[in-house]
C-alpha cells in the first residue's frame, strides 16, 4: 500500500546548505514526521530534527513544509498529491543549527524578560478562589504548546532580524494577556508593559499567528487586540476616551491618563517616551497598515496627547470656559505644524536621505 | 581541561561547570526538585534532554490526584493512601504512599501560587474529577491538558526565580540554569560518592562536565524499548542505567503498565491510547477473520457475569439489568491477554493488533456525540474516521512502576552510592505493582520537592567536595565518541528495532517462562551488537549518534525487566504471567532488586518493609485477606484483639 514519494529536505548548518532530494517510501496514514523517521533509519541516519510526543502536544517538531510553518507530526501525507514534491525546511525566522533544527533561544530569552506571575501577598496557598468563567480566559492562552510557529510566521521578525531585540512576538503577547486576565495576578501594568517593553505596537494584526496556531488559540482576536484596544483606549485615543467619558461606557480602570483633572499628568505622560509607530493617530486600520510600510520602526515619535479637561473630566467646549478662543487641537498641544519629516507617518520623498 | 582522543590526537574540549546540585531531567519531578534546591540557596543546574518545557509530563491528561476534598469533603489522605495501596496490590512502599497521600494537596495548592490555573468548582476551589481506582473525585485538572499546565507552571516558576536572581546578582543564571538539549551519559564518582556528571550538548556535540556533589535523577521511564509505546524518544531509561552504573539498585522492574487498546496503525497515531469507553459504548474486538473473539476468552471465575452469545451481549447496552455484560468489558488484563493470544495465533492485523470496531455498530452521529475527542483526535492526527472504519489496536507500553530504589523520605538512592537522589517515574516503590491514574503527577511534585530539598542538605553537610578524577572523564569521552569512530558496525536504528521487537514480543504485557528465557538470550546477543554500534555523521546534532549512546541504557534496563519478570512467579498489577496467573500473597512480601555487577545484571530478593499498625488498620480484614499471607493475617488478628481487649 506504500508508494514512493519525492521529498526535498534542507540539509546543512549555519555555514550554509542545500535542498537534498530523497525518494522515500510513504505508507497510508503517515505524517511527515514518520517519513523523516524512516529517512533517519535508512538514507539519512544523521538527519537532524526535533520531536517528542508525536501527538501534537509538545510543540517540538515545528518546521516549514512547502513553505508553511507546521508541526510535522500533525501534517498528514494524505494532504499532498501523490505526485507532489514535499519540501521541508527549517523555521526561517531562527538561525539554523543543523538540518531542520534551529536555534530557538530567542523565544526563551523573551520568556525570561516577561515579568512572572505576581501572587497576592495576603492569600495563603489553598485559599485561592476563582470563578471558572474567569480562569477560562487565561486558560485559552495557557493551552500554548510553545511550538513557536506564531513566532516564526510573524512578519515583524520573519525577515527582520533587527526587530528582534524590541519585539517579543505573539507567544509572549498572549503570555502578557494571560497574566493580565489572571484573576489573582497583582501586577496592573501588563498591557502597558506589552506596549512599552514587548513591542506590542509593532503588531499590525495580520493574524498570521492565529492562522498557524495548532492549538487554535485566537492569538489576535482574544489576546493582542483586546490588549491593544485597552492600551489605546486609555492612552492614545482621544475620541474613544471622550466617548467613554460622555457615555460612561463600561468601567474602564483608572489610569494616569483618565485622571485628566491633574493638568500636568497629560503632558508628563506624553513626555514619557517609548516607541510609537504612527504619530498622527490614524484610526483607520487599513490606512495604518499602509502608513507603516516604509517606516523606520526604531524612530521615536511623540505620542499624541489629549487636550486638558476641566474639573468634571470634560473637554472645555466653549470659549467661555476655555483658556483660548477656539477648540483645542486634536493633535495635542505639544504638536506644532509643519511636522519634521522624520515624524511623518508616510514616506516622505526626502526620507531616504535622512535615514 | 583537554584530553587527547584516540589516534587522531585531536584535542577534545570539555566545558566545565561547578554546581551544588545537578538535576538530570526537566519534567515535573526534575523542575520541582530544582526549584526546591534553588530555594534552599543551592546553585542548581537543570539538564534537559529536549528543549525546556517539552518533557513527557505534557502528555499527562487526566490530572493530579490530591485529597483536597473540594468536591467530596469526606476525602482525606487516609482514603487516598488506601486507594493507592489497593491499586498497587499492596506492593507499594508504604511510607512513600503515605507521604504522597499526605503531601499532595499542599503541592497542588503551591502550584497556584506559581500561577497555575486549574478548573474550578462552583465555589471557586480547585475542581476534582473522578478517575478509575479513586474512591472520591480527586484529580485536580485543566481540561485534558493537566500535564502541560504543570510543566508550564514549573517552567514559569523557574523563570521567576531567575528574575529574582537577576535583580539580586545581575544574572538570570546566577543560581539556577537550564541546560537545554543536553544529555548526561555518565555519573562521575569519587569512591562511593557522586562527584559530577558528564554529558554532551546535542546542538554542538561538545562535551560538558558538571562538578557537583549531589545529583537528582528525574529522567522518566523506559517505554522506548517497546515497539508500541505512548512514550517519546527521551524515554530510554537513562536515569535507571546511570543509577545502576553508579552502584545504586533498581526495584520492581518487572512492573510495566500496558494499556490493552493503544492504536497500532496507522503509524501516525501508533501508541496513542483508545479510551476504554469505546468498548463501553458498543465497540467490539474482532480478529483478522472477522470473529468477535472475546467470547472465547471468558475465564471461569467471570463466566456468570458475562454474556455467552452475541445477541445477549448486544442487548446489555440497552438493558443491562436483564442481560449479562459483553466480554469486551472484561478487566484490562483479560482483554490484553486475549488480544495477545489472537495475535500470536496468527489472527492479528498486519500491524500486529486486532480490530476495534464501533463503526459498524453505532451510527456516525452517535459515535461523534459520545466520543467527541476520540473522533477528533483520530480525524486530525491520522485522517482515520472511526465512524467509518474499525481501529487497529493492541497493548501499548505506557508507564514503568519500577525504578531506582530510594529512601522514601529523602529520595536518596540505595545501594553503594551517596549523593544520588531520584524522583518521579525513574524512582521505584511508590506505585507498587500498578499505578493509579492521576498519581503520577502528584508523585512528581511530592517526591520532586523532597529529593531537591534533601540533595541540597546533603550538599550542605559535606565537609569536602568529592573530586572528579581525570581518568574517569577520559573514559567517559572515549565511550561517548566510540560509535562515531567505528567504521563497521550496525546502525543504531536497526538495533533499536530489534530490541523493541524482543521486548514487545517476549517481555510484553503477557509473559511466559520460555519466552522470557528466550528474551534473555536475545538480549545477550544484542549486548554484543550494541557494543559495536556505529553511527554515521559528525557530532553536531546527530540523532543517530545520540540513539547509539542511548541504546546501552535501554539494553541494561531491558535486561533488568526480563530478569525480574522471569523471577516473579505470580501475576500482580503490571506483571502478568500466563504460567502463574494468580496473585500469590507470599510474593507480596518480596521486592526484586536489580544491581549491576561489573557488566552483568544481578537480581536479589528483598523483604518489603512492614506496614505500621495505624496504616494497616485503615483496611478491612476481608480486604487484607486477599493480599496477606496467613502468617501476616494472624499477626493482624492478634493485634486487633489486643487493641480490643
Amino acid at each position: 500500500m506504500g508508494s514512493r514519494r519525492q521529498f526535498r529536505i534542507w540539509r546543512g548548518d549555519a555555514s550554509g546548505g542545500d535542498l537534498t532530494d530523497y525518494q522515500v517510501e510513504v505508507n497510508e496514514g503517515e505524517v511527515v514526521l514518520d517519513v523523516l523517521h524512516r529517512l533517519q533509519a535508512t538514507d539519512a541516519p544523521d538527519l537532524a530534527c526535533r520531536w517528542n510526543c508525536k501527538a501534537g502536544k509538545c510543540g517540538s517538531c515545528s518546521m516549514e513544509i512547502n513553505g508553511r510553518p507546521r508541526l510535522s507530526c500533525m501534517t498528514r501525507m494524505s494532504t499532498f498529491e501523490e505526485t507532489e514534491t514535499v519540501t521541508v525546511t527549517p523555521l526561517r525566522t531562527f538561525p539554523v543549527i543543523r538540518d531542520l533544527v534551529t536555534d530557538v533561544s530567542y523565544n526563551y530569552e523573551k520568556a525570561r524578560e516577561t515579568p512572572a506571575f505576581a501572587p497576592p501577598a495576603d492569600v495563603a496557598p489553598g485559599d485561592y478562589r476563582m470563578r471558572q468563567v474567569d480562569v477560562e480566559r487565561s486558560q485559552e492562552f495557557r493551552k500554548c504548546i510553545e511550538c513557536f510557529l506564531c513566532q516564526t510566521v510573524c512578519h515583524v521578525v520573519r525577515d527582520h532580524e533587527e526587530n528582534k531585540h524590541a519585539f517579543a512576538g505573539p507567544r509572549y503577547f498572549i503570555r502578557a494577556a494571560e497574566l493580565d486576565m489572571h484573576p489573582l495576578d497583582t501586577r496592573t501594568d501588563r498591557k502597558e508593559y506589552a506596549q512599552a517593553e514587548q513591542g506590542l505596537g509593532f503588531c499590525n494584526i495580520t493574524k498570521c499567528c492565529t492562522e498557524v496556531c495548532p492549538e487554535h488559540i485566537k492569538i489576535t482576536d482574544n489576546g493582542i487586540i483586546p490588549m491593544k484596544e485597552r492600551v489605546v483606549d486609555r492612552r492614545y485615543d482621544p475620541l474613544v476616551w471622550l466617548g467613554n467619558k460622555i457615555f460612561r461606557r463600561g468601567q474602564v480602570p483608572q489610569t494616569s491618563v483618565s485622571s485628566g483633572q491633574h493638568e500636568d499628568a497629560v503632558h508628563s505622560h506624553a513626555a514619557s517616551g517609548g516607541v510609537h509607530s504612527h504619530a498622527g493617530g490614524s484610526h483607520d486600520a487599513s490606512a495604518e497598515v499602509q502608513a507603516q510600510q516604509g517606516l523606520n520602526w526604531h524612530r521615536e515619535v511623540p505620542k499624541p496627547t489629549m487636550p486638558p479637561v476641566d474639573d468634571n473630566g470634560k473637554l472645555p467646549l466653549t470659549e467661555l470656559t476655555f483658556d483660548r478662543p477656539a477648540a483645542p487641537s486634536p493633535f495635542g498641544d505639544d504638536v506644532t505644524f509643519p511636522l519634521p519629516p522624520e515624524h511623518l507617518n508616510f514616506v516622505h520623498p526626502n526620507q531616504d536621505e535622512q535615514y | 581541561m583537554t584530553t587527547t582522543r584516540g589516534s587522531e590526537e585531536a584535542t577534545t574540549r570539555i566545558e566545565r561547570h561547578h554546581y551544588d546540585v545537578v538535576v538530570v531531567g526537566a519534567g515535573g519531578a526534575g523542575l520541582r526538585a530544582a526549584i526546591e534546591a534553588r530555594l534552599a540557596g543551592k546553585k542548581t543546574a537543570i539538564i534537559s534532554k529536549s528543549l525546556f518545557g517539552k518533557a513527557h509530563t505534557v502528555m499527562a491528561e487526566g490530572g493530579a490526584a490530591a485529597a483536597m476534598g473540594n468536591v467530596n469533603s469526606r476525602d482525606s489522605w487516609q482514603v487516598h493512601f488506601r486507594d493507592t495501596m489497593r491499586g498497587g496490590k499492596f506492593l507499594n512502599n508504604v511510607r512513600m504512599a503515605e507521604l504522597h497521600a499526605k503531601e499532595s494537596p499542599q503541592r497542588i495548592w503551591e502550584l497556584e501560587t506559581y500561577g497555575a490555573l486549574f478548573d474550578r468548582t462552583k465555589d471557586g476551589k480547585i475542581s476534582q474529577r473522578n478517575f478509575g481506582g479513586h474512591e472520591y473525585p480527586r484529580l485536580a485538572h485543566v481540561g485534558d491538558r493537566t500535564g502541560l499546565e504543570l510543566i508550564r507552571t514549573l517552567q514559569q516558576k523557574i523563570v521567576s526565580l531567575q528574575q529574582e536572581d537577576r535583580r539580586q546578582f545581575g544574572s538570570y543564571d546566577a543560581r539556577i540554569k537550564v541546560f537545554a538539549e543536553t544529555t548526561i551519559t555518565e555519573l562521575i564518582l569519587d569512591g562511593d560518592r557522586i562527584a559530577g556528571a558528564f554529558g554532551y550538548y546535542r546542538e554542538s556535540g561538545e562535551f560538558i562536565l558538571f562538578e557537583a556533589p549531589a545529583v537528582v535523577l528525574a529522567t522518566g521511564g523506559v517505554g522506548r524499548s517497546y515497539k508500541v509505546t505512548s512514550n517519546s524518544w527521551e524515554y530510554t531509561g537513562d536515569g535507571h542505567a546511570l543509577a545502576l552504573r553508579a552502584g545504586a539498585t533498581l526495584i520492581n522492574m518487572e512492573f510495566l503498565q500496558f494499556h490493552p487498546t493503544g492504536m497500532v496503525w496507522p503509524p501516525s497515531v501508533k501508541g496513542i491510547l483508545v479510551t476504554e469507553s469505546v468498548r463501553g459504548d458498543g465497540g467490539v474486538l474482532k480478529n483478522s477473520e472477522g470473529r468477535r473473539f472475546m467470547f472465547d476468552y471468558v475465564p471461569d471465575v467471570f463466566r456468570k457475569q458475562y454474556a455467552e452469545t452475541e445477541a445477549e451481549a448486544d442487548r446489555w447496552y440497552t438493558d443491562p439489568d436483564n442481560n449479562r455484560r459483553p466480554p469486551e468489558l472484561l478487566p484490562r488484563d483479560e482483554v490484553a491477554r486475549a488480544i495477545n493470544s489472537e495475535v500470536k495465533a496468527g489472527r492479528g492485523t498486519p500491524a500486529g493488533g486486532v480490530f476495534l470496531d464501533i463503526a459498524s455498530r453505532r451510527s456516525a452521529e452517535e459515535i461523534r456525540r459520545r466520543l467527541p475527542s476520540m473522533y477528533h483526535q483520530f480525524k486530525e492526527l491520522a485522517d482515520v474516521d472511526i465512524t467509518k472504519e474499525p481501529m487497529e489496536v493492541g497493548p501499548t507500553c505506557h508507564y514503568v512502576m519500577g525504578g531506582v530504589e530510594v529512601d522514601p523520605d529523602s529520595g536518596a538512592a540505595q545501594g553503594h552510592v551517596r549523593g544520588l537522589f531520584a524522583a518521579g517515574e525513574v524512582s521505584g516503590g511508590m506505585h507498587g505493582s500498578n499505578r493509579l491514574g492521576g498519581n503520577s503527577l502528584s508523585d512528581l511534585l511530592v517526591f520532586g520537592k523532597r529529593a531537591g530539598g534533601h540533595a541540597a542538605s546533603y550538599a550542605d553537610g559535606l565537609a569536602a567536595r568529592p573530586k572528579v578524577a581525570v581518568a574517569a572523564v577520559e573514559a567517559a569521552v572515549e565511550t561517548a565518541l566510540a560509535p562515531l569512530q567505528r567504521e563497521t558496525g550496525e546502525s543504531p536504528y536497526t538495533l533499536q528495532q530489534d530490541l523493541q521487537a524482543v521486548m514487545g514480543d517476549l517481555v510484553g504485557i503477557i509473559r511466559r517462562q520460555d519466552e522470557l528465557e528466550d528474551a534473555l538470550r536475545r538480549l545477550a546477543e544484542l549486548r554484543a551488537r550494541v557494543a559495536t554500534v556505529s553511527a554515521a555523521g559528525g557530532r553536531r546534532y546527530n540523532p543517530g549518534w545520540h540513539l547509539a549512546l542511548d541504546l546501552r541504557n535501554m539494553l541494561v534496563v531491558s535486561e533488568c525487566t526480563a530478569l525480574a519478570a522471569l523471577e516473579r512467579r505470580e501475576s500482580r498489577g503490571g506483571h502478568t504471567r500466563e504460567d502463574f496467573p494468580t496473585m500469590d500473597p507470599g510474593w507480596r512480601r518480596v521486592n526484586l532488586v536489580c544491581a549491576l555487577d561489573g557488566e552483568t545484571v544481578s537480581l536479589a530478593r528483598k523483604p518489603l518493609p512492614t506496614m505500621r499498625p495505624e496504616l494497616i488498620g485503615l483496611f478491612d480484614r476481608a480486604e487484607l485477606a486477599k493480599y496477606l499471607t496467613d502468617e501476616e493475617l494472624a499477626e493482624f488478628d492478634a493485634r486487633t484483639e489486643e487493641a480490643g481487649s
